[in-house]
């Protein structure tokens, strides 16, 4: 099955797993490329998106899967192009390639978390931060189960690596590697941790940008 | 940092409809833009994106070089609280923009209920929300819409209206905008002009009156305005405006498909039904410019869904031509075609059959009345046998859902035409033994039940409407006497319809009462989540104004309606002509049998009525 790295930045942020997957639908129906359709009543064209992505975060590591519908064949740069002219704005194509990896063995994920501190980035809090994610110690966040009740899971054993750096005077970039699948860890996570258990550096506005997926050696996921 | 609005996002609902950046949105350099159109939908992006009029008026106002026309919509109420926090006021989605900016405010009104969000939204934006308060050219606020059909009750706010198909008129109301901007008139000279534009109602050069016992005495136009304003239609729909290249949301919406009008006007004359009056002559698209335009529009889109809309889907004369083409593009292309208010005739039966190989839904009537003296009273064309007919094949093959529609307090109404309606559905029920062909599927049927609403420029526009409790005690009748198990039964709650009718026949002291409802905490009137009777109620009480007055009253034959300045085509004569034809219980034949002279064949120059 062919696959697609795409970014999913600015605007397109705001839409979700299963809208994206419309947005695709329709715009490989508008670029004229048939994809293979599920069957029966309500015939459906498949796509599927590995690691759904939460609504507000940015990513420029999106995988998507398809199938050209039978007797269909066609380059695959005529398909990136194509797909790309038809694609609303944040949402970009970037590569494509056919046998991709196996999914499951995408396992991490490195991450930025932008912290955002309105009266200024606390003192030393590069380094409390780094040290308190970094530290060994478990950082329980309250989490709704799939049976929607609220459970605490520690993170810490997720974050394989943190390094926080300040990058002007009211904000500070949180570069994270975590896990990815079986579980999965929101990096979002993270600035809910500060709140719960160090509110003195809780920032006033967090968000996250994914950068790359990961094998478990720590390779980009293809 | 990132700005306010983005922080905001994440917190409220749904934040992909305040965002904009849309597939097909159009964006304009402020550099080519001498007018910015801020055009405002009452209600949320869900339902106001699935609007067909208002795609096409974007469509016709961005093709107009230097205007730039940008949508705006309701925010639900999370956001709603957001930006009262943090001091936003409300944006235009393209260039997501505060619309106190913006030359003209257009709002689109096609339901009472959203009366409050049209005050709520200009106070949202920061716009005053008198019209006396807007002094400048700025912030222009016009509307169109069917609401604008007694627009009297919006009159404090709205500056002007738009009567009828706005495809033509728009391009007249914005080039005169434009004009008068860059010759710099003022407000009072503009509106002037506008109201020489016909089909446009200027509000404040009419003066109401009223006698003692708060009926209308009088309604004087100034000098040099026409006493009656006639709202405006295409003549020729194939070459028409229609807009195949339209916004793609990236949201789930309510109607999310390519939409198709096969021809506007209806032959019907259903007495209720404002629609069928208003939206007279009947002029139809012929099925190649139908087809052409849903291809291009599917193309452009990638909608895998089509609907051919209309008010009377089967009496489109070219249903068969344009079904014969559309059917095998839409299996090759495996769009899903959807063809609704279909009548039980014997060609829309075998088309049913047709789309079942596409999808199958189900079968859905709206009987309205539950006897035949009732149904004739309201001129519905539709018989007992045609509905047992009907449901008898869909059972046979194999349907099991039925909907029923039908209302309460329709003028008439007796306690015999209540359980008239659980008779009907005894007997579709029995239908179903004796019909159906998989019994172990069980049969479902859906009966539901609206509070009759009269509507101006209807022949019912003098009805009274019953008082709520009495629909309740009818809905509790009816609901007795149907104790089947595989009957199920909704009906209306009638708090909503009672002030729909207020609104809908209501005059320009209701202005007051819109406002104060609005100022205290009314919006978003369409949904349950948000809507509070009570508020209306006290709203009401408030401004020393009895709802029943406009409800339960009912309006004579001689009295002078707040809608008399405004003529939809179709004469006050034919009105009371058919509505002494309803009170003795005679039905009037569609007009394809014959016309029956309505006068809204007068509205056309070039073509004659195609009924």
């Amino acid at each position: 099955m062919p696959r697609l790295l795409f970014e999913k930045t600015g605007n397109a942020v705001w839409i979700s797993h299963l809208d994206l997957m419309r947005v695709f639908q329709r715009a490989f129906r508008r670029a004229g490329i048939h994809i293979w359709h599920s069957q029966g009543f309500s015939p459906r064209a498949h796509v599927s998106i590995a690691l759904p992505l939460s609504v507000g975060t940015e990513s420029v590591c999106e995988i998507l899967e398809f199938d050209l519908a039978d007797g269909v064949s066609m380059e695959p740069e005529q398909i990136l192009r194509r797909v790309n002219e038809t694609l609303p704005a944040g949402v970009r194509v970037t590569a494509i390639w056919e046998n991709g990896r196996k999914l499951k063995e995408l396992t991490h994920l490195d991450a930025d978390l932008t912290l955002e501190y309105d009266a200024g980035v606390p003192q030393g809090a590069e380094e409390e931060i780094t040290a308190f994610f970094t530290g060994g110690r478990p950082i329980p966040v309250p989490k709704k189960s799939k049976s929607g009740k609220m459970t605490d899971l520690d993170i810490a054993p997720m974050v394989l690596k943190c390094a926080a750096e300040q990058t002007d005077p009211q904000t500070l970039v949180l570069h994270v590697r975590v896990c990815a699948q079986n579980p999965s860890l929101n990096p979002m996570l993270l600035g809910e941790a500060l709140r719960l258990h160090a509110p003195h550096l809780a920032p006033d506005f967090c968000k996250a940008r994914r950068l790359d997926v990961l094998d478990r050696e720590g390779n980009s996921f293809r | 940092m990132t700005e306010l609005l983005q922080r905001i996002l994440p917190t409220v609902q749904k934040p992909a409809r305040y965002t904009g950046g849309e597939y097909n949105q159009v964006v304009k350099p402020l550099s080519e833009v001498d007018t910015r159109v801020a055009f405002c939908f009452p209600d949320t992006y869900e339902l106001g994106m699935s609007n067909l009029g208002m795609r096409i008026l974007y469509g016709v106002m961005n093709e107009m070089p230097g205007v730039w026309c940008e949508r705006v919509f309701a925010p639900w109420g999370d956001m709603e609280e957001a930006m009262k926090t943090h001091d936003l006021p409300l944006w235009a989605l393209e260039s997501q923009e505060p619309i106190k900016k913006f030359d003209m405010i257009a709002f689109t009104i096609g339901y009472e209920m959203s009366y409050s969000n049209v005050v709520n939204m200009l106070r949202l934006a920061k716009i005053p929300m008198h019209c006396q308060e807007r002094q400048g050219l700025e912030n222009m606020v016009f509307a169109g819409g069917v609401c604008a059909f007694n627009p009297e009750p919006l009159v404090d706010f709205v500056d002007f209206f738009s009567l009828g198909e706005g495809e033509e008129s728009t391009v007249e109301i914005v080039s005169l905008y434009q004009k008068a901007k860059k010759e710099g008139w003022s407000k009072e000279a503009f509106l002037e002009n506008v109201s020489k534009i016909p089909g446009v109602y200027v509000p404040s050069f009419y003066t109401h009156s009223y006698r003692g016992d708060g009926t209308l005495s009088a309604i004087t136009p100034r000098e040099g305005v026409p006493a009656v304003v006639t709202k405006r239609i295409v003549e020729d729909l194939d070459h028409a405006y229609f807009p195949v290249k339209t916004i793609v949301p990236t949201t789930e919406i309510v109607h999310d498909r390519t939409n198709l009008e096969l021809f506007r006007g209806c032959i019907r004359g259903c007495r209720f039904c404002q629609a069928g009056f208003s939206c007279r002559p009947v002029r139809k698209k012929s099925p190649e410019v139908l087809y052409r335009q849903s291809v291009a529009g599917l193309e452009d889109s990638g909608n895998h869904e089509l609907i051919l809309a209309s008010l009377s889907t089967s009496d489109y004369k070219g249903l068969k031509e344009l079904t014969d083409r559309l059917i095998p593009y839409c299996l090759g292309e495996k769009v899903n075609l959807s063809v609704p208010s279909l009548r039980a005739d014997n060609f829309s039966q075998e088309l049913m059959h047709k789309l079942q190989t596409i999808k199958k839904s189900g079968l859905t009537f709206a009987p309205e009345a539950g006897t035949q003296r009732l149904r004739d009273v309201i001129n519905k064309n539709l018989t007992e046998e045609e509905i047992l007919d009907t449901c008898a094949r869909a059972f046979s093959g194999g349907w099991s859902n039925v909907k029923l529609y039908f209302m309460l307090g329709l003028p008439t109404e007796t306690d015999e035409d209540v359980l008239g309606i659980a008779e009907l559905v005894y007997k579709v029920v029995k239908t179903w033994h004796a019909h159906a062909t998989n019994k172990k599927r069980g049969l479902r049927v859906h009966v539901a039940t609206a509070f009759f609403v009269p509507k101006p420029h209807t022949p019912f526009q003098w009805e009274k409407q019953i008082t709520p409790e009495e629909y309740l005690r009818r809905t509790r009748l009816l609901k007795d006497a149907m104790r089947n198990k595989s009957v199920e039964y909704n009906w209306h709650a009638p708090d909503l319809s009672r002030l729909e009718a207020a609104l809908a026949r209501g005059d320009r002291r209701l202005g007051k009462v819109i406002q104060w409802a609005v100022e205290h905490g009314a919006h978003l009137d369409g949904w349950d989540e948000y809507f509070q009777y009570d508020t209306w109620i006290k709203a009401f009480e408030a401004c020393g104004i009895d709802p029943d007055f406009y409800t339960t009253r009912g309006y004579e034959e001689d009295e002078v309606l707040p809608w008399d300045t405004i003529s939809v085509g179709v004469n006050r004569s034919f009105l009371l002509r058919e509505r002494h034809r309803a009170l003795e219980g005679k039905v009037t034949k569609d007009c394809r049998q014959g016309c029956s002279g309505c006068g809204a064949d007068k509205l056309l120059e070039e073509v004659k009525c195609d009924a």
